[in-house]
C-alpha cells in the first residue's frame, strides 16, 4: 500500500510534466492543425538554459524561470517565421518532416553549446520530504504541480475570458471565418507557436532538477507529451491534463511493479489501447483528417 | 501511351546499365557498401512509399518491420543453423503475419493517430528486440550472421552483395510500377484522393489499405533481411523510431507517389551523413538544416519539384 | 452517334432487360423502403418512411431544407445505417450492408458537392469507377497474365465508351480537377456509372450549375434513364426535379408527406403548405 502509493506520487510529478507537454502540443495542434515534432527539443533547451542561467551566472531563480520561458518562446517564433510561414504549399507531411528537421537541428545545436555531458540543478527549495501514510513526496514534485496548475489555469482564463484568447479559438475553429470577422489569423498562429514553446520551457524548466539534462532528453520526453495529448485528445486542454496524469501513473505503477526496462513499452501499449479503444482520445476530439 | 512505355522502358535500362557499369567500374569497396546500403534503404523507401505516397496512409514504425525481417533471419542462421534461404520466406510470412495483426486495428485511424499508432508499435517492438535478452540477444544484438551463398556462389563480396542488393530493389521496382498501374493502384490512390469517394465506387478500402500494409511490410522485411546478412550484426539501435522517420523522410524528400523519388530520397539520405562526417560538431545542425531546407523550397519533394519547375519554364498548363 | 449510344446501352445496361416489367405486385420495385427511422442525436432526421422506387424511372425526392433528404439518400446509398425498418434493393435486404457491397449489388451513387480523385486524370477516374466490375488481383497483374492485359484494354475502351456519353473523350489525359465544375460533375456520373448500376443516386446534381448545364444534365438524365438504370435523384431544383422525375417523394421534417406524379405532387396541397411554409 505505502509502496503503492510511493509509485502514484512519482507517477503524479511525470504526469504534471507529461501534461505541460502535451498541453503544448494541443495549443499548437488547435490552432495551426500542426504537430511540431522539435516539441521535446524546446523542452530540452528549456532545461538546459535555465541550467546556465542558475547555476552557472548565479541569476535569482525567479529571474532566471522568466528569462528562460522567454527565451525559448522567441526561439518558437523565429522557427515558425523562418521555417513554417515560408513554405508555400503547405501539406500537413512536409510540416512533420521540416519540424522533424528542426528537431535534429535544435539537438545539435544542443550539443554544440553544452556538449554530450550531462547536468543537474538542486531543487528549487530545500526543505525536507513530506511523508504521507509512509511514502515521501519531494518538495520538488510539489513545486512541479504548483507550477503546472498555474500554467494551466492560466490558460484557461485566458482562453475563456480574454478577447485575444477567444479570438484564437475562434480561429482555430474555423480559419476563414474568424478572417472574415476581422482577426488577425497569422498573429494568432505566432501567439500559438509562443505559448506552446512557452509551456515546453516551462516543462523543461521544473524537470531539470529530477533528472540528467543533456542535449538529447527531449526526443523521449516530447514523444511521451504527444501521447499524452493523444491519450486525453489532441487539441483539449483538459484532454491533455488527463492524458498526461494518466500516462505518468500508469507508467509509475508498471515500473513499480514490473520492470523499469518496460517504461516505455508500457506508455505505448497504454497509448494503442486507448487508440482502438476510444479513437479521439478519452475526451473524444473529433477525429481529423488529415495525410 | 506509347511513349509513356517507352519512357518507361528506356529508364529501366538506364537503371539497369547504371548499376552494371557502377558494379564493374568500382572497385573501392567503401563506396561499393555504401551503395548497397542505398539500394537496402530504396526497397524500404519503395515499400513505405506504396503504403504513403500512392494509398495515402503514414506509417512512422516501419523499422519495426526492417527489425523483424533482420532479427527473423539472425535468429535462424546463428541460433538455429538453418539456411538463410529457408529464413527468407519465414521473415517475410512473419513480417505480414505481424502486419497484419497490427493493421487490423490500427488503419482503422487516420492522420495523425494513424501515425500515432504505429509509432507506438514501432516503440514496443524495438522495446522487445532490446529487452527479451533470451531470444534477441537484448542491447548487444547478433553477432556472426552468416554471408548469403547459393551453392558454391558466395555473395561474401562487396561486389557480389551490391549486385544482389540491386537485383532485388529492381525487382522491387517492377513489382511496384505494375502494381501503380492497375487496377489495384488506381484503386489506391483512389483512397488516397478521396476515401469517401473511393467507398461510393465500390473499393473496399480496409481491406485494401490492409493488403498494402502488409507488402510494405514484406519489403521492409526483405530490406531486414539483406541488411542482416550484409553487416553480420545487428543491434536493437537499428532498429528504432528514428530510423522509422528516416524511413518516411526519404519518402517525402524524394518526392511521394514517385517510384524514382523514393530512389531518390533513399541516395540522398544516405549518402548525406558521410558528407556530413566532415562537419564533425556541426553533423547534426547542418543535417537538420538541410532537411528544412529543402522540404521548404521544394515542398512537393524533390522529384515533383524539380519536374514542376521544368514544365513550368517550358509549356503552359491547360486551364 | 447512335452506334455508340447503342454501345452504351450495351454496357451500362443491368442483366435482366425487362422493358415490360409488371406494374403490381413484388416486381414492381427496385428499391422498397420499408419504415425506415433514423435519428442523430436528439434528432428525429427520418420516421417512419415507407415507399418503393420503381424500376427503369427516374424517382425524385424532393423537400424543404431539413426534411432528410440526403439522410434517407445516405441510407439507400450506405454511408449511414437505419435505426429502424428495412430496406429492399433487388428483394435483397441491404441495409445492413456496408458501401462498397451495395456498389457491387448495382448500387452507385455521386456527391452533393463532387468527390473526383483528383490528382488523376478524367479516364483513370472513370477506370476507378469500374473496380467493381473487374478482377484482376495482386499476383496477376505482378505477373502480368495475358487476361489482366486483355481485362485492362477492355476497361479503357469502355471508359472511353462512357466518356463519349457524357461528352468528356476529349479530356480523357487530363487531370480531373482542372476540369470546370459542371464537367467535373458529368465526370462522376461517368464514373458512377461505370459501375454499371442497376439504380444511379443522383445527390443534388444541379447544385452549382448553371441554367443550360441544367437543362443538359436533364437530358443526359433521361438517356441514362432509357438505357435500362432506375434513377433516385435528391433535387432542390424543382424545374429539373419536375421535368426529369416519373415520380416523386416528398419529404418535410422527417416524414413522407406525399407521392406520385409531378402533376400530382404539384398540386398536392401538403406539398404547398410545406413549401410555402402555411400551417395547418
Amino acid at each position: 500500500m505505502q509502496e503503492a502509493l510511493q509509485y502514484v506520487f512519482s507517477g503524479i510529478t511525470n504526469g504534471a510534466i507529461y501534461a505541460a507537454i502535451a498541453v503544448g502540443f494541443s495549443l499548437l495542434y488547435n490552432s495551426t492543425e500542426l504537430i511540431n515534432f522539435a516539441h521535446g527539443e524546446f523542452v530540452m533547451l528549456g532545461a538546459l538554459i535555465l541550467v546556465t542561467l542558475w547555476n552557472i551566472f548565479k541569476l535569482p531563480l525567479p529571474l532566471a524561470f522568466f528569462i528562460t520561458v522567454f527565451t525559448v518562446s522567441g526561439m518558437g517564433l523565429l522557427f515558425e517565421r523562418l521555417a513554417i510561414r515560408t513554405v508555400s504549399k503547405p501539406h500537413p507531411i512536409v510540416l512533420v518532416i521540416i519540424t522533424v528537421g528542426a528537431s535534429i537541428f535544435f539537438r545539435g545545436i544542443g550539443m554544440l553549446l553544452w556538449g554530450k555531458d550531462s547536468y543537474s540543478v538542486p531543487s528549487f527549495s530545500d526543505h525536507a520530504p513530506i511523508t504521507i501514510f509512509g511514502a515521501s513526496l519531494l518538495p520538488q514534485s510539489l513545486w512541479i504541480l504548483v507550477i503546472v496548475g498555474i500554467s494551466v489555469c492560466a490558460l484557461h482564463f485566458f482562453f475563456k475570458k480574454t478577447l485575444t484568447g477567444k479570438a484564437m479559438q475562434a480561429c482555430a475553429i474555423n480559419k476563414r471565418a474568424a478572417r472574415l470577422s476581422g482577426i488577425h489569423s497569422e498573429k494568432m498562429v505566432l501567439l500559438a507557436f509562443f505559448l506552446s514553446t512557452g509551456m515546453g520551457a516551462v516543462a523543461g524548466i521544473i524537470i531539470a532538477p529530477i533528472t540528467m539534462c543533456s542535449y538529447n532528453m527531449g526526443t523521449m520526453l516530447g514523444l511521451k507529451g504527444f501521447c499524452a495529448a493523444m491519450l486525453g485528445g489532441l487539441g483539449s486542454l483538459w484532454g491533455s491534463l488527463i492524458g498526461g496524469f494518466l500516462l505518468g501513473i500508469v507508467e509509475a505503477l508498471g515500473v513499480g511493479f514490473f520492470s523499469s526496462s518496460l517504461k516505455d513499452a508500457i506508455a505505448f501499449l497504454l497509448l494503442l489501447l486507448i487508440l482502438y479503444m476510444r479513437p479521439g482520445g478519452i475526451m473524444r476530439v473529433k477525429e481529423v483528417k488529415r495525410f | 501511351m506509347s511513349s509513356k512505355l517507352l519512357r518507361k522502358t528506356a529508364s529501366y535500362g538506364i537503371f539497369w546499365i547504371a548499376v552494371a557499369a557502377a558494379g564493374m567500374s568500382i572497385d573501392n569497396s567503401y563506396y561499393l557498401q555504401v551503395l548497397t546500403f542505398i539500394g537496402i534503404h530504396s526497397i524500404l523507401a519503395l515499400g513505405l512509399n506504396m503504403l504513403m505516397g500512392y494509398a495515402g496512409q503514414i506509417s512512422l514504425g516501419h523499422a519495426a518491420f526492417y527489425g523483424l525481417g533482420a532479427y527473423t533471419t539472425a535468429i535462424m542462421t546463428v541460433h538455429y543453423d538453418l539456411s538463410p534461404w529457408l529464413a527468407l520466406p519465414c521473415a517475410i510470412c512473419l513480417v505480414i503475419l505481424v502486419a497484419f495483426i497490427v493493421g487490423l486495428p490500427t488503419l482503422k485511424l487516420s492522420g495523425y493517430y494513424l501515425g500515432m499508432g504505429t509509432l507506438g508499435f514501432g516503440m514496443i517492438v524495438h522495446i522487445i528486440f532490446r529487452e527479451w535478452t533470451s531470444v534477441t540477444g537484448g542491447a548487444s544484438g547478433y553477432v556472426g550472421i552468416p554471408p548469403l551463398e547459393l551453392g558454391a556462389f558466395s555473395f561474401s563480396s562487396s561486389r557480389n552483395y551490391f549486385y544482389l542488393v540491386w537485383c532485388t530493389v529492381l525487382i522491387s521496382i517492377v513489382l511496384c510500377q505494375r502494381l501503380i498501374d492497375s487496377r489495384i493502384g488506381r484503386a489506391l490512390r483512389s483512397i488516397h484522393d478521396s476515401e469517401h469517394a473511393s467507398k461510393a465506387v465500390g473499393v473496399n478500402t480496409r481491406n485494401l489499405k490492409l493488403q498494402v500494409f502488409m507488402l510494405s511490410a514484406a519489403l521492409a522485411g526483405v530490406a531486414g533481411f539483406l541488411y542482416a546478412h550484409f553487416v553480420s550484426f545487428i543491434s536493437p539501435g537499428t532498429f528504432d523510431f528514428i530510423v522509422s522517420i528516416r524511413i518516411v523522410t526519404m519518402v517525402v524528400i524524394g518526392g511521394m507517389a514517385s517510384i524514382w523519388g523514393a530512389l531518390l530520397g533513399a541516395s540522398l539520405l544516405t549518402l548525406l551523413p558521410e558528407w556530413l562526417h566532415a562537419f564533425s560538431d556541426f553533423e547534426m545542425i547542418v543535417y537538420g538544416l538541410i532537411l528544412m531546407l529543402v522540404m521548404i523550397i521544394l515542398p512537393q519533394g524533390l522529384t515533383r519539384g524539380i519536374l514542376d519547375i521544368y514544365e513550368r519554364s517550358h509549356k503552359k498548363y491547360f486551364k | 452517334m447512335n452506334v455508340l449510344i447503342k454501345n452504351i446501352s450495351n454496357s451500362i445496361q443491368p442483366e435482366n432487360d425487362s422493358e415490360s416489367h409488371s406494374v403490381a405486385g413484388e416486381n414492381s420495385s427496385i428499391v422498397r423502403i420499408e419504415a425506415i427511422c433514423k435519428s442523430f442525436g436528439g434528432l428525429q432526421a427520418l420516421w417512419n418512411i415507407s415507399f418503393d422506387v420503381r424500376p427503369y424511372t427516374v424517382q425524385g425526392l424532393i423537400g424543404p431544407n431539413g426534411a432528410g433528404k440526403t439522410t434517407l439518400f445516405n441510407l439507400i446509398a450506405g454511408a449511414y445505417y437505419p435505426d429502424k425498418g428495412r430496406i429492399f434493393f433487388d428483394q435483397i435486404q441491404v441495409q445492413g450492408k456496408r458501401v462498397h457491397d451495395r456498389v457491387k449489388l448495382g448500387i452507385a451513387r455521386t456527391f452533393q458537392n463532387v468527390e473526383l480523385f483528383e490528382s488523376m486524370t478524367v479516364i483513370e477516374n472513370v477506370l476507378v469507377g469500374q473496380y467493381v466490375r473487374t478482377r484482376s488481383g495482386f499476383w496477376s497483374t505482378i505477373f502480368r497474365m495475358p487476361w489482366t492485359i486483355k481485362e485492362e484494354q477492355g476497361a479503357r475502351e469502355e471508359a472511353k465508351k462512357l466518356l463519349n456519353f457524357v461528352g468528356l473523350e476529349q479530356y480523357a489525359e487530363v487531370r480531373s480537377s482542372d476540369l470546370p465544375f459542371g464537367w467535373q460533375r458529368l465526370l462522376e456520373i461517368a464514373r458512377a456509372l461505370a459501375s454499371k448500376p442497376k439504380i444511379l443516386l443522383l445527390d443534388e446534381p444541379a447544385a452549382g450549375l448553371n441554367a443550360v448545364e441544367t437543362k443538359q444534365l436533364g437530358e443526359l438524365i433521361k438517356k441514362i434513364r432509357d438505357q435500362g438504370v432506375t434513377i433516385l435523384i435528391v433535387e432542390h431544383d424543382m424545374s429539373l426535379a419536375m421535368d426529369v422525375s416519373d415520380r416523386i417523394a416528398v419529404l418535410n421534417q422527417g416524414r413522407l408527406i406525399a407521392e406520385g406524379t409531378p402533376r400530382e405532387i404539384q398540386s398536392h396541397d401538403a406539398v404547398m403548405a410545406a413549401y410555402l411554409g402555411g400551417g395547418k
